[in-house]
């Protein structure tokens, strides 16, 4: 049997768009994603992007190489919201200092907490399996 | 003189030379935070070079990718291009990368990691990448039995538009309002996108050696078609590799695992046909075009080979967040995509007028320093990995202090390899024209 290549082409579309569609319709038939669901948070991800913080920092190991992962932030020990507010603040040797104003500031913090909430991004924190996946112990 | 006297695939190919240098000297600029923190804090920053340096050099790849697909299909198919669609096409990305770059220089940022830029500038992009599709199945629309090539520069295309639309769903809060589903939205785009390029630069690799071969069954025979189906599965699938740690569905993580172990038929190919590619680089080596694309083949092997290993969750863990992802993002858009790139660029702009010994020794040059560039993030990537794991862990800055030989190897090199990769463009930008010759316009 010779399958022409168009065949073959449409079958793998329509496989990707079923898979896509699944993807974007996850919130609505699973409450796995905790953390989640405030448009204060919402909001506080367009001020993380607003001011570019992706360029150095990581969230789950995905983002920038200079900073730190800040998925954790929220609940790292010594780490309340004030040392946050007085980091952005003040800057540091490498990171410019940021003037956010109060709603901005807010919204950040709930985005953080969100965050926080969703899982931890430290690797120390997962187990390997026998088929080589990893899970979160 | 009219527009019609401007040679598209050439007016493609020098503008993203141009965005390959202007690219470079970003990156160099960005890089230098690394090891002079704070440097240029005050004027740009890295939060204004980073972006710069990734949009400069993608536009070098999707420009590019645009003049290779215009120049091979006027050679093909010479009077079908409008040229007046791709000419507005050309001035949309022209529009799009300057208010881009203003929105940098002024840190008006507001969009995700590599296009951080205000969605409002996506808009000229995605319009152009449209009449770029409209152009390509114009010419194309009539051609039975396509070579492989074709179907790559299609799936390329078509998967581009869809991909960067996809990009921008962040935009409805439904999207933002469910972190997880947003990131592995994110991270899908993402991978995708890459593997749209790369159909292009693929497509444009297989037209080049049918063309340096001469063997016109390379791009028609069953062997290519299952590489090309092989790379759209991973295009399309592969993705969950890089969200390992999102507590995503487990089912996206296994799926994103299983596909991307694919791949090891295209690294045990490359080992298999070792001897036979020796011999050919032996037949062709004094072909410019074809010096780069074994060298593409050669950055395909170490990084493929390193991709996979990565792919492991197992080991993605170790790696996950490091140098070693910049190591081979790195490898991947200098080794592969820009190699293939030059390779087009010395074949379809036509360019005699170099100096041949000059020219052998920055090739060679730019390889060396590519690989010690790529050795020494991975190098650091590996150290701050073991930092990750580690159970008594020291602060962070503390680390990165740690990494700073690395960093140093990385920086010189990176600025050696931003000078050898500037010659080769720079002389290929002075040594042709986009005014079509006599014998390149149509009857």
């Amino acid at each position: 049997m010779n399958l022409k290549p168009i065949y073959i082409f449409s079958l793998l579309c329509v496989v990707f768009l079923i898979y896509s569609f699944t993807i974007y319709l996850t919130p609505a038939y699973e409450d796995l994603q905790k953390g989640s669901n405030t448009e204060a948070a919402s909001k506080g991800r367009l001020v993380w992007q607003k001011y570019n913080c992706q360029s150095c920092h990581q969230l789950y190991g995905l983002g920038g190489y200079l900073g730190p992962d800040l998925t954790n932030i929220f609940s790292s020990p010594g780490k309340d919201p004030s040392y946050i507010k007085a980091m952005l603040k003040s800057g540091t040797a490498q990171m410019p200092a940021f003037e956010l104003d109060k709603e901005e500031w807010e919204n950040l913090l709930q985005f953080l907490k969100s965050t926080d909430a969703s899982g931890t991004a430290d690797p120390r924190k997962f187990t390997i399996q026998a088929d080589g996946m990893i899970n979160r112990q | 003189m009219t527009f019609k006297h401007i040679h598209i695939g050439k007016l493609f190919l020098l503008t993203s030379l141009v965005m390959l240098v202007t690219g470079l000297l970003m990156g160099i600029l960005a890089s230098l935070n690394y090891v002079i923190p704070g440097h240029l804090k005050e004027i740009l920053g890295f939060v204004s070079l980073r972006p710069m340096h990734v949009t400069l050099v993608m536009c070098w790849i999707l420009l590019g990718a645009s003049g290779c697909v215009y120049s091979a299909l006027d050679l093909m198919f010479k009077t079908r291009i409008s040229s007046r669609l791709a000419l507005i096409q050309w001035c949309l990305w022209i529009l799009s990368i300057a208010g881009i770059l203003y929105s940098y220089i002024t840190k008006q940022f507001g969009g995700r990691e590599y296009w951080e830029f205000n969605p409002l500038y996506a808009l000229p992009i995605a319009l152009a990448w449209l009449l770029f599709l409209i152009n390509f199945f114009k010419v194309v629309k009539g051609v039975k039995d396509w070579p492989v090539y074709i179907w790559m520069w299609m799936t390329g295309i078509v998967f581009f538009l869809f991909t960067f639309i996809e990009n921008y769903l962040w935009l409805f809060p439904y999207f933002r309002e469910h972190f997880t589903t947003d990131m592995t939205v994110q991270w899908k785009v993402n991978g995708s996108l890459v593997g749209s390029w790369n159909q292009i630069l693929y497509g444009t690799s297989f037209f080049l050696m049918e063309r340096i071969s001469g063997q016109k069954k390379t791009g028609r025979n069953q062997l290519a078609f299952f590489m090309y189906f092989l790379g759209l599965f991973n295009l399309m699938f592969n993705w969950g590799h890089h969200i390992y740690t999102l507590p995503t569905e487990s089912y996206i993580r296994y799926v994103g695992y299983g596909v991307s172990m694919t791949e090891w038929i295209i690294f045990i190919r490359i080992v298999y046909l070792w001897k036979q590619n020796i011999t050919d680089i032996q037949k062709h080596y004094h072909h410019f075009p074809y010096r780069f694309i074994m060298a593409a083949d050669f950055w395909v092997f170490l990084n493929i080979g390193q991709g996979l290993l990565m792919s492991i969750p197992a080991i993605n863990i170790y790696t996950h967040g490091t140098h070693v992802t910049v190591a081979h993002a790195m490898g991947t858009t200098i080794g592969i995509n820009s190699m293939i790139l030059f390779a087009a660029c010395f074949e379809f702009l036509n360019v005699k007028n170099y100096n041949t010994k000059i020219l052998n020794r920055f090739f060679w040059f730019v390889q060396l320093c590519l690989l010690v560039f790529w050795l020494a993030l991975n190098i650091a990537g590996i150290k701050k990995g073991i930092w990750q794991m580690s159970a008594t862990q020291i602060p962070f800055a503390q680390m990165m202090k740690g990494l700073f030989p690395w960093f140093l190897v990385f920086v010189i090199s990176g600025l050696f390899l931003m000078i050898g990769l500037s010659y080769i463009a720079i002389t290929l930008i002075r040594s042709t024209s986009i005014i079509q010759t006599k014998s390149e316009r149509p009857n």
